[in-house]
């Protein structure tokens, strides 16, 4: 061994700072954390952007050929790459929450951080962050080839693009903090729900058709669901050029209850989890 | 055969009163007591499934009581465990680290969680007494079994622990480094009055190590004193032998 053989090498350190409350320190520890994580691995970069590109092109082009057919088609058309990438902002958001919790997992070290003094909503914050993180590096340059590609420019919505991405985002979290709570009191036999779940709103949020495409009794789930109003307002603004307000207002109501009880949802899970004793399991 | 009850000191780095915990498929731990004096290394020792992990587990408060309490230097876990989480720290072979990141950022990460002041010089200090300066850049995935075990003792020493749980601390080590480890955790206990228990197999280690043992059972406590008592009583020359005797219920305690 090449280590110092005095044990009393060892001196007395600093003693740790007790920060109470909710400490930033900790939220920011853990986005550091992630963020080495990301980096050290171009492939999970690389994956970020891969599938949204493939998704604009494939229906930028199907939008372009219905702008060639004319008529009412070509007024519907318009609104599809606007749909794919709010839709794609919803799901990469909800994915960027679940996978930075899953590489907890995959790793083995939840127990590690559940005996640290960071807090729940620290852990949660921290995740939150992230998925912004991911989302900008998935989602800004699809935006920047849509305009190269198909002259549509995402970022030409202004306040509208604001108040639709604040919705989704919202309700992205709220899935994937559920879903995270899901996986803390189940274990990885969860995890296909981690990259499942969104796909039951893609029919149900009517991404690419209106609500009143739906039977009347599945229009009042539609309606219970934030991203439902946010797509419907997107058609409203693309197609007849009126931003509705009205639906965001509800949209956002509806979000800030749903991710109220996703929190208490969440603690609600980690308490179980403590009681069933699956933190001692490291996931499995 | 002598059971203690919980020690009766007014403030003990740990106690544990009529702790239990049932889970769905039986029970792990069945109405323990003891109480660990501050600056004390003590052993918990028990075959596989005896309780001592979930034991561990409640004392860190990752996993709820079913009944009891146990509190950490005066704090009620899994309660207050808030107040008392960045005082206390657990090392164990196998919980990992995310293995992309180095061991440095590792260490960064849980200095910042911990609220370590001057982190970089902490670790810097880590590394130079744990023997880790040279692979501080190395993925934590691509580390040999003791190197993985001494980053881990890095990790669990990082916020200077007033408590500090170890399990199985020198797992996988060479008796070269099992011996300098465990110099280590007796100079912690020594010079800085960290109070440690340890669950291991290693018997040699307990009775070097620790002062008093506690041997689970079913989730029970089946005895509990100092490692020479406990040879004494059960007329052996070393404590895998005791061990044995408990394990397989074959031990008849003189005077017991």
């Amino acid at each position: 061994m090449n280590m110092q053989n005095d044990p009393a090498a060892f001196s007395a350190p600093l003693p740790p700072i007790f920060h109470p409350g909710f400490s930033w320190m900790r939220v920011f520890a853990m986005v550091r954390r992630y963020w080495f994580l990301l980096r050290s691995s171009w492939p999970r970069v690389l994956d970020l952007i891969y599938w949204p590109t493939v998704q604009m092109c494939m229906w930028g082009l199907l939008q372009t050929y219905m702008g060639q057919q004319g008529g009412a088609l070509a007024r519907v058309g318009q609104a599809f790459l606007g749909a794919v990438m709010l839709w794609d902002m919803l799901f990469r958001g909800q994915l960027g929450f679940s996978i930075s919790f899953l590489e907890e997992m995959y790793s083995r070290n939840l127990s590690n951080l559940m005996i640290s003094p960071l807090r729940p909503m620290e852990f949660v914050s921290s995740l939150i962050i992230m998925s912004l993180i991911r989302l900008a590096i998935g989602m800004v340059p699809v935006t920047i080839l849509a305009i190269l590609f198909f002259g549509f420019n995402l970022w030409g919505l202004g306040f509208a693009l604001a108040a639709f991405f604040v919705n989704l985002m919202l309700t992205s979290w709220t899935i994937g903090i559920v879903v995270s709570g899901l996986l803390l009191r189940n274990g990885l036999g969860a995890e296909s729900m981690a990259w499942s779940i969104m796909f039951l709103l893609l029919p149900l949020t009517c991404v690419y058709y209106p609500v009143a495409t739906l039977p009347d009794w599945l229009q009042f789930v539609a309606w219970c669901l934030p991203p439902t109003y946010v797509f419907e307002g997107m058609r409203a603004l693309l197609i007849d050029h009126v931003f509705r307000a009205d639906l965001m207002l509800e949209a956002l109501a509806i979000n800030l209850v749903l991710f109220a009880g996703a929190i208490c949802a969440f603690l609600a899970f980690l308490r179980s989890s403590r009681e069933a004793g699956s933190l001692l399991a490291g996931g499995e | 055969m002598s059971v203690m009850s919980a020690n009766s000191s007014a403030n003990p780095a740990i106690a544990v009163e009529n702790l239990v915990k049932v889970y769905k498929t039986g029970t792990a731990v069945a109405g323990i007591s003891f109480a660990l004096q501050p600056g004390t290394i003590t052993g918990l020792l028990g075959g596989n499934g005896a309780g001592k992990t979930t034991t561990i587990a409640m004392i860190m408060g990752l996993v709820s009581p079913t009944a009891g309490t146990v509190s950490v230097l005066g704090k009620r876990m899994p309660q207050d465990r808030y107040q008392v989480l960045h005082r206390m720290n657990f090392e164990s072979p196998y919980v990992e680290m995310p293995h992309r990141l180095t061991i440095r950022q590792n260490l960064d990460v849980f200095a910042r969680l911990y609220g370590v002041q001057n982190a970089k010089a902490r670790i810097a200090q880590l590394a130079q007494e744990l023997d880790l300066a040279d692979i501080l850049d190395r993925p934590a995935g691509k580390l040999s079994a003791g190197q993985k075990t001494r980053v881990s003792l890095a990790k669990a020493l990082i916020n200077n622990p007033e408590v500090l749980l170890l399990d199985e601390p020198t797992a996988s080590l060479d008796p070269d480094t099992a011996d300098w480890i465990r110099g280590r955790l007796e100079h912690l206990r020594d010079t800085q009055g960290v109070t440690m228990l340890i669950a291991s197999h290693n018997m040699a280690e307990v009775e070097r190590l620790c002062r008093r043992v506690i041997i689970m059972k079913k989730g029970s406590i089946v005895d509990d004193d100092g490692p020479a008592q406990l040879l004494a009583r059960y007329g052996r020359s070393n404590m895998e032998e005791v061990f044995l005797d408990v394990a397989r219920g074959t031990g008849i305690a003189e005077g017991a």
